[in-house]
């Protein structure tokens, strides 16, 4: 099972380690720093590695390398995902998830880490668990603390750690009780040249903030949920029920949480909400090139296409811009090769459009890789794939909840080849 | 006001300062000063020091304080094992306590400590702690087990934990549950024969039930669990794997892994016209799919799982193709990965879109990931026949882009091409051929010679190209140069009338000019073939070549089907057995899949349907003890009846052992012995048949060799003389004597044949019992003639070591049955292990650094060589005689290290660093990862080196 961990930072500071069984010497990790150094990037660091005696397990989060060591054969993706919870856990304690934050808090981190696994056996890693053993900081606290000497360590056994509902506390008490769901659909795609689809999905997350009293038991049902196959729930959910009746059945946790989680494959037609019209071209002679692209709306259903922002990565030899936005604004970073053109709201009568030249260094051959765009856009009010809520029902308590659901779409990994 | 404070430090000396806080009276600055502590102890300073003052601290009512200490006891009680004592009390007292939360954290801690003497005061609470009413405390108790059993296993065994823990599985808390599934998973790595976790259908059927209400963790390891249960029959296994399916849904990745795991394991046994069946398989889908949106970390996993899943079950994804699409983004390990799954789903429905990216990925900016996209649009040619055409006019248009590693990876790729296509597409050789100057890459150019060779005829100017090549030959390395000389070789045999001087240019090159050993003989066996019999010559070199096969990155059948077994681990993610890489030789059994149920099937793997998945596939695993006895032994007496000449006795002693072995070897090597001669003598049987037909090539090689003998080519290897095997009195009459000799890689058995009996003898055969190398006759014993009173024959048998493989005792041993007109005998005798050393075990000197590096300290032994005389280099030169390479020399403090590797014909490396003092050469073997073969090569290695 996990042995130790170290949180290791950009800079290659290993700055906290935390051992369940036996103390393994830090130098461990220098095949680690071998690994990272060879990757170049830090996202490119290879998550498993193997050193004579441990392997190593590590996730890179908010600039910081959460590494495990382990002895034995694990799963890795248990590992991973354990690792995956511990950054989620510091984010939502500490607010964000920095190496300052848990030097800040490195009492509390410590006694999170002893609390989420027992001898590399995962333990209580519900944040409304974690929340009953241990209480987050806040500023009010600490100076009650500071003052009357009382401590952030829950005395008692929390009441959900054992019962069949771990994911929930009894005794919830709201006087305004509200139930908001937000879909959120990420629309992940490739673009050929020619502005084909080569690949498109959606990503789709049910985000829910429940804030209702008592032992709520909630149904949610969709006018189409047919659209759904491929579907992972938060535990909460009662599967049998999807699979009969295709409603999501449950008693939520407190708080908010994520409900569940869908994905709608390649193979039905995804909408795309926009075309890009591109040209980058480089001259064979004179260090120069152009660039011309345009941007304009296809399948919105109607609504407006906002926060449209346009990424270029450059290939290495283009030096700087000189560009004429119609619309918002672009800046290109000469040190990251980025082009960022920041359009905002997308008019369908007056379509943005940005033009120019580009300058490279003196001498230097014509770039042989394509340059790739990046979109990233955002639809309120809309659910590209159509997947609607149809109702939300609530048994078990007498009270009369607020509810309400919203839906959004994203892009997400969004990419035009040129 | 935040932690950070607790790193800050005064002049005063920061140990001092918190002692004196740690004794406050004051409650408050105590608890500040061990938080300071804990701050000190996270990034790794040394705060032992304060022990004493922190355990001071543990008797207290408040929480945090309590837990602060206890973190901290965790942490440094190994180091102060008298002193972690003092905490017993409290441990005890808490165990006791009325808040379930205490007594859980007691017992939980005090696992934690990790020092001998506290585990016996531990015993009593923890006994208590597993019966517990609440369940919060047994589940902490059940893991309790788990680390009291890695610190103590006898007293766990002895104290009746292991089962109390069993009976925990039947508990009605499921988190009960999960965690002695987990607890009794774990202690069954380190007893892979205890059968611990004795599965059948009742405990089945609570684990399945506890599945569906425990947490996500808890859930891993219940169906880790359940994927080692073999179900007793189809429907059993279908409704496992319907009470399973639901997990796939589940927002956990591991849990979703870990139940793919669990179902395809499960399927293997279902019948495939089952309805039930196709439902499965279609369920497989969109949760693996799903796992490709997750983290890059978790992809990555993902897709070295899947990468296994579609070997085995094509049909689950081949519809799925576009979600290995490459996003620029990913990271380049997530590439890489898609790549090889793209190639692996490749049909000839997809190929167009498959070619279409591949080449996209042509273009991107990361070298490594152009390169295999380039490599994978050879690969696809290879795979799917039809659109290989497709394929080369893709590869022709990147050779067209000039970018040059582009260019040379196509070529590379173009040349496996055509060893799949011959004479289809050499309408290309042009377009290659204006690419000659920009390949700077030994492989490129090796491939590039290799064309220009193999299509000679039809290329006007291949001399030209190819004398170019030669301008540099020097300076080329062996891949090329070695190409080359085949190269132009063919080019001679095809058209012989101009470029006469060109071959004899090369062939003096070669010969003459190199260094390199391999280089010189390909040379000479040419020259000899060219200047003896053209005729013969042409059928070998221009000899037709076996196709390359479709895909030679398969994984082979028996090592996928255990790594299904292991979705999901860390087995998985290498593509290597568990057993290869493991930490220590835990004795991991090796996992198979269940057979299938219904007729038709079990032909799929009819082995896997006899042997049954519980039976371990026989292993060389031999007890340590014995061997450890044999190595002690080793200076006075070997065991390995290396005993000299005709004597019979086994009992000669040291001092006659080391004399016989050294007179012969070293006779040997000046080459009058007879031992040495018969090695000779027999060496050209050991050539290719077809070189034999013409007798004048035999003479040519015979030349060959006393050529190479004058140079200092390493001679053969060590033969020890014959030893009696089988006396005459206990085999009516026949008597057998005989050794082991390895000629030109072929393994023969050396007989003589006595009949001492009054009749004639005929009809002899042998056979060998399984053994553990699988040493078998690879023909019939050769007695031709009827063997008269009185008469002895001498036969060498030929052996293979393709036989049945089965642990033997010593693992050097071999039973021998011998029939004769009379009757049937049996004997047995040993090998010497140097036996096996293949000719190919020079390991490439980068492998080999990082080998080294990485074995074990468990896997190493050292032994003395005593009175031996030899300086390095002719140490060297014996050893390599006897396939033990040295790969690498330095000199430090007078004393000459070589570093030498060994390989195995089971494929097992053995290296090796040999210290040499004069008269006094200290060897340190060290085994890649098996480490009991160690005892027995040393063993061997005296009677080879003296």
């Amino acid at each position: 099972m996990i042995h130790s961990l170290f949180l290791i930072n950009n800079a290659g500071d290993l700055f906290l380690e935390k051992h369940w069984k036996s103390v393994i010497s830090r130098s461990v990790c220098d095949y680690f720093f071998e690994a990272r150094e060879k990757a170049v990037e830090p996202d490119n660091v290879p998550p498993v590695i193997r050193t004579p005696h441990h392997y190593l397990i590590n996730i890179y989060r908010e600039k910081i390398f959460f590494v495990s060591v382990i002895q034995t054969e694990v799963p890795p993706l248990f590992v991973i995902e354990f690792l995956h919870r511990v950054a989620e856990t510091f984010q939502d304690y500490f607010g964000e998830c920095s190496e300052s934050t848990i030097k800040d808090n490195v009492v509390i981190v410590y006694e999170l880490l002893e609390e989420m696994l027992d001898n590399g056996f995962p333990l209580a890693t519900e944040s409304n668990i974690l929340k009953e053993l241990i209480r987050p900081p806040t500023i009010l606290r600490s100076m009650v603390n500071t003052i009357t000497g009382s401590s952030n360590v829950g005395e008692t056994l929390p009441t959900g750690q054992l019962s069949t509902i771990p994911w929930r506390r009894a005794g919830v008490k709201y006087t305004n009780n509200e139930a908001y769901f937000d879909v959120v659909e990420e629309i992940d795609a490739i673009l050929d040249k020619s502005g084909t689809t080569v690949f498109a999905e959606i990503q789709g997350v049910i985000d829910a903030c429940v804030k209702l009293s008592g032992m709520p038991d909630l149904t949610l049902s969709f006018m189409n949920p047919r659209l759904l196959d491929d579907v992972s729930f938060h535990p909460c959910v009662r599967y049998k029920r999807w699979e009969s009746e295709r409603v999501i059945s449950f008693v939520p946790p407190d708080g908010n949480f994520q409900l569940m989680s869908y994905h709608i494959s390649a193979q039905n037609l995804v909408a795309i909400p926009v075309y890009v019209k591109q040209n980058i071209s480089f001259f064979e002679t004179g260090s120069s090139g152009r660039l011309d692209i345009t941007v304009g709306p296809k399948q919105t259903m109607g609504k407006t296409v906002e926060g449209l922002v346009v990424t270029v990565h450059m290939p290495k030899v283009v030096l700087s811009a000189n560009l004429n936005a119609t619309q918002g604004t672009y800046n290109y970073d000469p040190v990251t090769k980025i082009l960022v053109w920041d359009i905002g709201k997308l008019n369908p009568q007056k379509l943005p459009n940005l033009k120019g030249s580009l300058s490279l260094q003196s001498g230097a051959p014509k770039p042989e890789e394509n340059p790739s765009l990046n979109i990233d856009l955002k639809i309120q009010q809309l659910a590209i794939s159509g997947l609607k809520v149809n109702r939300l029902d609530m048994y078990g308590e007498k009270y009369k909840p607020f509810k309400g659901v919203k839906y959004v779409t994203k892009a997400g990994k969004f990419q035009v080849r040129t | 006001m935040t932690d950070s404070k607790y790193f800050t430090t005064t002049k005063k000396g920061e140990i001092f300062e918190l002692k004196a806080e740690l004794n406050s009276d004051k409650k408050e600055k105590k608890k500040e000063a061990v938080k300071k502590v804990i701050a000190s102890m996270t990034v790794g300073k040394d705060v032992s020091a304060l022990f004493p003052d922190v355990v001071n601290c543990m008797q207290t009512d408040n929480l945090e304080l309590k837990k602060l200490v206890y973190l901290y006891l965790m942490n440094y009680a190994k180091s102060q094992p008298d002193m972690a004592i003092m905490a017993v009390n409290t441990f005890v007292k808490d165990c006791e306590d009325l808040n379930p939360l205490i007594r859980a954290l007691a017992v939980r801690t005090m696992g934690c400590i990790r020092v001998d003497k506290i585990t016996e005061y531990l015993c009593e609470p923890l006994r208590k702690c597993l019966k517990d009413e609440d369940p919060y405390v047994r589940k902490t108790a059940a893991v309790c087990v788990a680390k009291l059993h890695d610190i103590n296993a006898q007293l766990v065994e002895d104290q009746g934990f292991l089962d109390t823990l069993k009976d925990l599985i039947s508990d009605s808390n499921p988190m009960v549950v999960a965690n002695a599934v987990a607890a009794l998973s774990e202690i069954a790595e380190s007893h892979p024969n205890s059968n611990l976790l004795d599965l059948n259908p009742q405990t089945i059927n609570k684990l399945l039930t506890a599945l569906n209400e425990c947490t996500e963790w808890g859930q891993i390891f219940i169906l880790d669990c359940l994927a080692s249960y073999l179900p007793r029959d189809d429907r059993e296994s279908q409704s496992i794997c319907e009470r399973v399916t639901p997990r796939l849904s589940h927002a956990n990745s591991a849990v979703v892994l870990s139940a793919v795991k669990v179902l395809m394991k499960f399927m293997e046994m279902l019948p495939k016209d089952l309805d039930y069946y196709g439902t499965l398989l279609k369920k497989l889908a969109p949760p693996l799919v799903t796992l490709l949106s997750a983290e890059p970390e978790l992809q990555y996993v993902a897709l070295r799982n899947i990468n296994l899943i579609v070997q085995k079950r094509p049909e689950i994804l081949k519809h799925e193709m576009k979600v290995f699409f490459v996003k620029y983004n990913d990271p380049i390990y997530v590439k890489l990965e898609k790549l090889d799954i793209m190639i692996r789903l490749a049909s000839q429905a997809n190929i167009a879109q498959v070619l279409a990216e591949l080449k996209e990925y042509a273009t991107e900016v990361d070298v490594d990931f152009v390169r295999k996209a380039v490599r994978a649009i050879g690969r696809c040619a290879i795979k799917v026949e039809q659109s290989a055409e497709r394929c080369v006019s893709t590869l022709l248009d990147l050779i067209q882009t000039k970018v040059n590693y582009v260019v040379q990876e196509a070529i590379v790729v173009i040349k496996d091409i055509f060893r799949k296509y011959p004479n289809k597409y050499e309408s290309v050789i042009a377009t290659l051929c204006e690419n000659l100057d920009s390949l700077d890459e030994p492989e490129a150019r090796a491939a590039m010679i290799w064309i220009v060779g193999e299509y000679a005829e039809r290329i006007d100017n291949a001399d030209e190209l190819l004398e170019s090549f030669l301008e540099g030959f020097h300076d080329e390395s062996t891949q090329v140069q070695l190409q080359l000389l085949t190269a132009i070789v063919k080019l001679f045999l095809k058209k012989p009338t101009e470029t006469q001087e060109l071959v004899q240019q090369v062939l003096s090159l070669a010969t003459q000019d190199s260094d390199n050993p391999d280089l010189r003989d390909r040379g000479y066996i040419y020259w000899r073939l060219l200047s003896t019999d053209p005729v013969a010559a042409k059928e070998v070199v221009l000899a037709e070549k076996p196709l390359i096969s479709e895909e030679t990155d398969l994984i082979e059948p028996t090592l996928l089907e255990e790594l299904i077994c292991h979705i999901g681990t860390l087995a998985s993610v290498y593509h290597k057995p568990p057993s290869a890489f493991v930490e220590g030789s835990r004795g991991v059994q090796h996992k198979r899949l269940p057979p299938r149920a219904g007729s038709g099937e079990s032909t799929e793997s009819p082995d896997v349907g006899q042997s049954g998945p519980s039976e371990a596939p026989p292993a060389v695993i031999p007890s340590q003890g014995d061997l450890l006895g044999d190595l002690l032994n080793l200076d006075l007496a070997p065991p390995t009846a290396t005993v000299p000449s005709v004597q019979p006795s086994m009992q000669m002693g040291a001092m006659d052992l080391l004399g016989g072995g050294l007179d012969s070897l070293l006779g040997g090597d000046i080459g009058g012995s007879p031992s040495m001669g018969a090695g000779l003598g027999a060496a050209p049987a050991a050539m290719p048949a077809s070189l034999g037909g013409a007798p004048a090539v035999g003479g040519g090689l015979g030349d060959l060799f006393d050529l190479g003998g004058g140079v200092g080519m390493p001679t053969g290897s060590y033969v020890a003389p014959k030893t009696v095997w089988l006396l005459a009195m206990k085999a009516k009459g026949l008597e057998i004597s005989g050794t082991f000799a390895r000629r030109g890689g072929i393994i023969q058995m050396d007989l003589s044949l006595t009949n001492k009996a009054m009749s004639v003898m005929t009809d002899f055969a042998i056979q060998f019992n399984r053994n553990s190398f699988g040493l078998a006759p690879a023909g019939p014993l050769q007695v031709l003639t009827p063997l008269s009173p009185n008469q002895t024959i001498d036969v060498s048998l030929p052996l293979s070591t393709s036989g049945p493989v089965m642990k033997m005792e010593p693992l050097n041993n071999l039973q021998v049955a011998v029939k004769n007109n009379i009757d049937v005998f049996y004997f047995s005798c040993q090998y010497p292990l140097s036996l096996l050393f293949v000719e190919d075990g020079k390991m490439d000197r980068q492998v080999f650094l990082a080998t080294w590096k990485d074995i074990p300290n468990d896997n190493e032994a050292q032994f003395q060589i005593k009175d031996i005389h030899l300086n390095s280099d002719v140490a060297s030169n014996k050893l390599q005689g006897s396939n033990i390479f040295t790969i690498a020399k330095r000199t430090v403090e007078g004393q000459d290290m070589l570093y030498q590797s060994v390989k195995l014909t089971n494929g097992i490396w053995v290296l090796a660093e040999m210290r040499i003092q004069t008269g006094n050469p200290n060897y340190t073997w060290m085994c890649w990862r098996r480490p009991h073969v160690r005892e027995c090569v040393s063993q061997n290695d005296s009677p080879v080196i003296s």
